[in-house]
């Protein structure tokens, strides 16, 4: 008989369930399935009603992350040998609603994304005739780390500040506002400064430090939280002592 | 219905299911080492002031003459006094090394387009931290 590992899965229909409970699944164990592997496999042969998110399979979407045994995963990126002999708890994210099964609720993040405006913000934009905005590479290395998100939420499933505190915008928010503000090409730093100077932004981290270990990608949103309370701290600091020199 | 909102009895509503939230418990942080060392090292910020306290009760009784140092000489070597001062240093010392490992994640230094390694920034806080301490250390037992 081929060797198997047990999955307990996080079930939850709202038509049905009060709250969620844990559903257990035997799965061929393979060393080269990933959870993500293991829960197609329940999906396609054991109980075709589980719910839950993916697409790309390679670490690129951002749409599988799941806690895995008690730690905020993309599950196509983890492997089941790292829980043999099991069992493995699979999870909704942590500290997001449950929507069914596996699946959360994200517009939270997705309006708090917007809210930092991630986006090249231009005071005036060049003619199309003058050509691109060019970069050295040194001023691509400046911001190119924090660019890697992929926007999967691993980070807010790891950041207590963000279960104690839902109106924190985030790791993941923060980091990808501070991606623009080094960028060589924008000019929207100032505009950016209102919304992240707030208890509600940057000073709400306590620097718990976990967004930055749990993220696939290496993006250290705890380390751009950081380097952005240095900056707000100098331009207060600036403000204070030349409140005539304001930009 | 309010998105998102604490729902502690989840219910269907036709066309639009709601939303199971999960209440983060008062003692999050004792699940793991990493989060319980996270707590302890916001609580480390209780015996740094209380040093800074102890210091300042030091400068006072010193100006106050010798009898007043002598005093407070002598409350130092009460068992109590030994003990918080025992566990307060270890919290102090337990306070500055995460403070000075994670430095590196706050402060980006570049040097000719290049950003610093994180070892030289944290090592230049540890270093200056030797040097200072090894100036007080001179300073109080050169006589």
């Amino acid at each position: 008989m081929a060797e198997t590992i047990k999955l307990e899965v996080t079930r939850y229909a709202p038509e049905r369930h009060q709250a969620p409970t844990s559903q257990s699944f035997e799965v061929p164990y393979r060393k080269d399935w990933v959870v993500l592997d293991a829960l197609n496999y329940i999906k396609d042969n054991l109980d075709g009603s589980l719910s839950y998110r993916w697409s790309c399979r390679m670490g690129i979407c951002g749409s599988c992350g799941m806690m895995v045994n008690g730690e905020p995963k993309l599950t196509c990126a983890t492997f089941l040998s790292k829980y043999a002999p099991g069992p493995v708890r699979v999870e909704p994210l942590r500290y997001f609603p449950v929507v069914r099964d596996l699946i959360i609720e994200m517009t939270d993040f997705m309006a708090k994304l917007r809210s930092v405006k991630p986006w090249i913000i231009r005071e005036e934009e060049k003619p199309l005739s003058e050509g691109e905005y060019l970069q050295t590479p040194e001023q691509l290395d400046t911001y190119k780390q924090f660019s890697m998100c992929i926007n999967c939420m691993l980070c807010y499933a790891a950041c207590p500040v963000y279960g104690l505190d839902p109106l924190f915008s985030g790791p993941a928010a923060i980091a990808l506002a501070q991606r623009y503000n080094l960028d060589s090409r924008d000019q929207g730093a100032e505009e950016r400064m209102g919304i992240l100077s707030q208890h509600a932004g940057i000073w709400g981290c306590t620097f718990v430090g976990e967004c930055t270990r749990v993220c696939p990608k290496h993006v250290d949103p705890a380390g751009a939280i950081q380097q952005y309370k240095l900056t707000a701290a100098k331009e207060w600091f600036k403000s204070l002592l030349m409140p005539w020199g304001a930009k | 219905m309010k998105p998102g909102g604490l729902s502690g009895t989840p219910s269907h509503t036709a066309y639009h299911p709601r939303w199971y939230r999960e209440r983060v418990s008062t003692y999050w942080w004792l699940w793991k080492w990493r989060y319980l060392k996270f707590v302890l090292r916001e609580l480390s910020s209780v015996p740094v002031a209380y040093f800074v306290t102890l210091t300042l009760v030091q400068v006072h009784a010193l100006s106050d003459g010798p009898q007043a140092y002598a005093d407070f000489q002598r409350w130092m070597t009460h068992p109590v006094f030994l003990t918080l001062n025992a566990i307060s240093f270890l919290f102090v010392l337990f306070h500055t090394v995460t403070w000075f490992n994670l430095a590196p994640r706050a402060i980006v230094v570049r040097l000719r387009g290049k950003r610093v390694p994180e070892f030289l920034i944290a090592g230049s806080n540890y270093a200056a931290w030797l040097v200072i301490s090894a100036a007080v250390a001179w300073l109080i037992l050169r006589s």
